[in-house]
């Protein structure tokens, strides 16, 4: 592979040069970047149906692809979520839809078409899924287990990660750094095509007998070693084996990105010029690089647990193994993954509201600095994961330390993101309402964080919905609203259309609504003692109090999954009949506008010379309130940065 | 002037795209082994004896091996040499440096195969203990990474032999060579942490 990579290196070389020649004309950019994109001329013949939107080498291709694969898979977490929703707000009750009806189930006495159907499935001979998993429309309990499971692996890996490192990464990273294409297309091909592989892999866990994984997505041994706990046989292994797949793809991805970003800057780009959202990308390439093989390492030897007869995570009386092991090597990887899921979403975020505020970002270095602070310290914070495993409690204490020390660059952040926004020229357009979503929502999470990190208050609200909502503000709060506001944002290069604003609007009030009424009430929850990972909280005497909650809670996850579909809506509407963007709408400073749109096949008629930082809006004693990076000074004999 | 300062700070490359690369792969590569190497030291950390008793009789070939340590560390040293002659344009000399290279690689594979054989036969296997399961997966691993290495420096050699590289190009070979003497680097850790630890 490499050395396929480095002959199409050497031959693009040749074609560069005469690039130089035919395109450029100031002498300036005579010295072009010697391979910066094997991409092939734009006059070239038109490329194929499958070379250009299958099997595509084009950067901003594959991000459109991973785009539309993290919204497919979107849909397929969250529809895992509204199952789990309804068993948690009438528990053993069937669903909507598909359930019998209540006299069917008593006596056996069919009603209505879903009782024939029912019935036949009963009477068939074969074991169909159906009848396993929802006899009569009701969640079985190890349905529940595979639900929730699910739902958290795909969000984690399929959704987030996919939509705003692969999707956000590969459209943006070479478009804002001023260069034509990554490093290496084929591998970039690779990542994208890995990842469809591990996610069909993922969905056939579904379809084999015993059901899909259901020792949560944390795989935690001996649950996930040993089929006599949860009953679910090769489910379990295909999860591993997929997350594997992904390990590959995200390993592929972030040499790509990483390799981008250090040698194909645009003349004048130093890295402290780069945007936020390249830094957040560039910092995020770099720990999935280093984590992701840790998790591979973890799930290589439960494999071997599972198919091999090892006993790496289970304690036999002769030559065992350690359960602890396998949640040492999972939140090793776990914490810097939970990173990963914000950082981007922290990036985007920085955009959209210096952008819409007009502003230069507040703290452009101490917003780097504290980013890579994030970065490091995640390395070291993972035993808070532990607090109850039975870890020394001495290591609980240094574990709780560096977790809070964490709070002081995401405080250094958040004071930034307000200190931009403070006496701006605010322009409240959607993607600032998913900039200002994604800042406050961060917050709540943030400070729920906080309390988790003490290691007396986790030991009582530990396992609860407490934790569940503190992860919803984080990563759906945060990492999503950030997603949704940079999908608005960045469409009009994407697709060269805009989203239909009224609906985008909609859509995000409902979102913020329906998002609060949903996981708020899961502080309250969690505090009062519902254990998270329990299909039926009707169960314990002392949950009965919060069947009200609860009820509320699913409606409002109804509310909030069926607003999505406006998204999606308003996403393929707007492709052939949104309104047509031109060059640059929202007047941003940044590479990526300065490219045509819709952007060619090599980006830019000639690479950008970048003169200054990313974010001068509203330079006193100029114009216009925004000046694009690749503006050349007035007087250039004004040396000095 | 201003453009063309900035223009230099930005320019000045110091490693190509393809190398890069593959550096960043080590990172990767060396984060994996850690998981490994951490598991390793879990399981003898919590054992008082090792080998555990039950394992009594089980003896780790450490002379084979160690004989086997030295011809990766030469393997090491040939394809160095393979790289410093390709950048003289010493073709031929480089192209037999490859192939001893890559012939003290497989001697490598092929003797400790036949070592593991051995080991089976003597009841040490992946079902018989953690003792047991993780030498496997950890050498295992390293000898799946020689492997790798193999097969790349197969398609190098067979590069080399199509007369594509020369003293201005050669980063086939450049690459390679990073790669595979990380591979050796790593293996006397592994060496001294299994067999003597």
């Amino acid at each position: 592979m490499q050395e396929n990579e480095n002959i199409s290196h050497e031959h693009d070389d040749d074609e560069q040069h005469e690039h130089a020649h035919d395109d450029n004309d100031t002498p300036q950019h005579t010295h072009e970047h010697d391979d910066d994109g094997q991409h092939e001329h734009e006059h070239h013949h038109e490329e194929s149906f499958i070379r250009k939107y299958i099997f595509s080498l084009d950067h901003k291709m594959i991000g459109k692809q991973f785009l539309i694969y993290g919204l497919i898979m979107l849909f397929v977490g969250g529809g895992l979520a509204l199952l789990f929703r309804w068993q948690l707000a009438y528990p053993g009750e069937p669903l909507p839809i598909i359930g019998a009806s209540e006299q069917y189930i008593e006596d056996g006495e069919v009603v209505t078409k879903n009782d024939e159907r029912w019935e036949k499935i009963f009477e068939s001979e074969k074991e169909e899924l159906m009848e396993t998993h929802f006899p009569n429309g009701v969640i079985e309990d190890k349905t529940y287990n595979m639900l929730f499971t699910m739902h958290a692996t795909i969000m984690v890996f399929f959704v987030v990660v996919p939509i705003l490192v692969g999707a956000f990464g590969n459209f943006l990273i070479p478009l804002m750094i001023g260069t034509r294409d990554m490093a290496f297309p084929i591998l970039n091909m690779l990542s994208f095509w890995l990842a469809v592989l591990a996610a069909i892999v993922m969905a056939a866990g579904f379809f084999v007998p015993g059901g899909h994984a259901g020792a949560g997505w944390t795989g935690y041994a001996p649950l996930s070693v040993d089929p006599q706990w949860t009953d679910v046989g090769w489910g379990q292994n295909l999860w591993a084996i997929s997350l594997l797949i992904q390990g590959f793809s995200s390993l592929v991805g972030s040499i790509n990105y990483i390799t981008t970003v250090i040698n194909m800057r645009a003349p004048g780009m130093t890295f402290f010029r780069l945007p936020l959202v390249i830094w957040s990308l560039f910092i995020v390439a770099i720990l999935l690089l280093l984590a992701f093989p840790v998790l591979s390492s973890a799930l290589a030897l439960l494999i071997f647990d599972r198919l091999a007869g090892t006993t790496f995570f289970t304690t036999t009386t002769e030559g065992g193994g350690d359960p602890l092991l396998w949640q040492h090597l999972f939140w090793f990887f776990g914490h810097p993954e939970v990173y990963i899921l914000i950082l981007p979403g922290m990036g985007i975020a920085s955009e959209l509201i210096a952008v819409n505020s007009r502003k230069p970002i507040f703290g452009y270095r101490s917003m780097v600095y504290a980013m890579i602070a994030i970065a490091f310290l995640g390395w070291i914070v993972w035993g808070h994961h532990m607090f109850q495993s039975g870890m020394r409690p001495g290591m609980g204490s240094f574990f709780m330390t560096t977790t809070m020390l964490i709070a002081v660059p995401s405080a250094i952040k958040t004071f930034n993101w307000l200190g931009t926004m403070f006496r701006g020229s605010i322009r409240f357009t959607t993607p600032m309402l998913h900039g200002i979503a994604f800042v406050s929502m961060f917050v709540i999470g943030g400070l729920s964080g906080i309390y988790m990190a003490n290691t007396p208050v986790d030991i009582y609200i530990h396992d609860t919905y407490y934790i569940v909502a503190h992860i919803h503000y984080v990563v759906f709060g945060g990492s999503l609203f950030a997603m949704f506001g940079g999908i608005v944002f960045w469409y009009p290069k994407m697709y060269g259309r805009y989203m239909n604003d009224t609906l985008s609007k909609i859509h995000f009030w409902i979102t913020f609504i329906a998002f609060n009424c949903t996981f708020f009430p899961m502080h309250i929850l969690g505090v009062g003692g519902h254990m998270r990972r329990i299909a039926n909280p009707q169960f314990y005497d002392f949950l009965q109090g919060f069947e009200g909650m609860n009820i509320f809670i699913t409606m409002s996850a109804f509310t909030l999954g069926f607003a999505q579909l406006i998204l999606v809506f308003n996403f393929f509407w707007s492709m052939k009949l949104g309104k047509v963007a031109e060059k640059n709408p929202w007047n941003v400073t940044t590479l990526e506008w300065e490219a045509p749109t819709p952007v060619p096949h090599g980006n830019f008629a000639q690479i950008p010379t970048v003169y200054r930082g990313p974010y001068e809006y509203s330079v006193p004693g100029e114009e216009s309130d925004w000046i694009p990076q690749a503006q050349p000074e007035h007087a250039p004999a004004s040396a000095g940065d | 002037m201003m453009a063309q300062t900035e223009f230099e700070m930005t320019d000045n490359r110091p490693l190509s795209n393809a190398k890069l690369a593959v550096l960043i792969l080590l990172g990767s590569e060396t984060m994996l082994f850690s998981g490994l190497i951490g598991a390793f030291l879990v399981f003898r950390m919590g054992n008082v004896t090792w080998p555990p008793l039950s394992h009594a009789d089980i003896e780790l070939p450490r002379i084979v091996t160690g004989f086997n340590t030295l011809l990766l560390i030469i393997s090491g040293y040939t394809i160095f040499r393979a790289l410093r002659s390709i950048q003289l344009d010493r073709v031929k000399l480089c192209q037999n440096l490859l192939i001893l290279t890559g012939t003290l690689g497989l001697a490598f594979l092929i003797i400790q195969g036949s070592e593991w054989v051995q080991l089976i036969g003597k009841g040490l296997t992946l079902q018989s203990g953690v003792y047991g399961a993780i030498f496997y997966v950890l050498i295992g691993c390293h000898a799946i990474h020689v492997l790798g290495a193999v097969i790349w420096l197969a398609i190098v050699i067979g590069m080399a032999f199509s007369g594509r590289f020369s003293s201005d190009s050669h980063i086939g070979v450049e690459t390679c060579t990073i790669y595979w003497i990380y591979v050796v680097a790593l293996w006397p850790i592994l060496y001294f942490l299994v067999y003597f630890a």
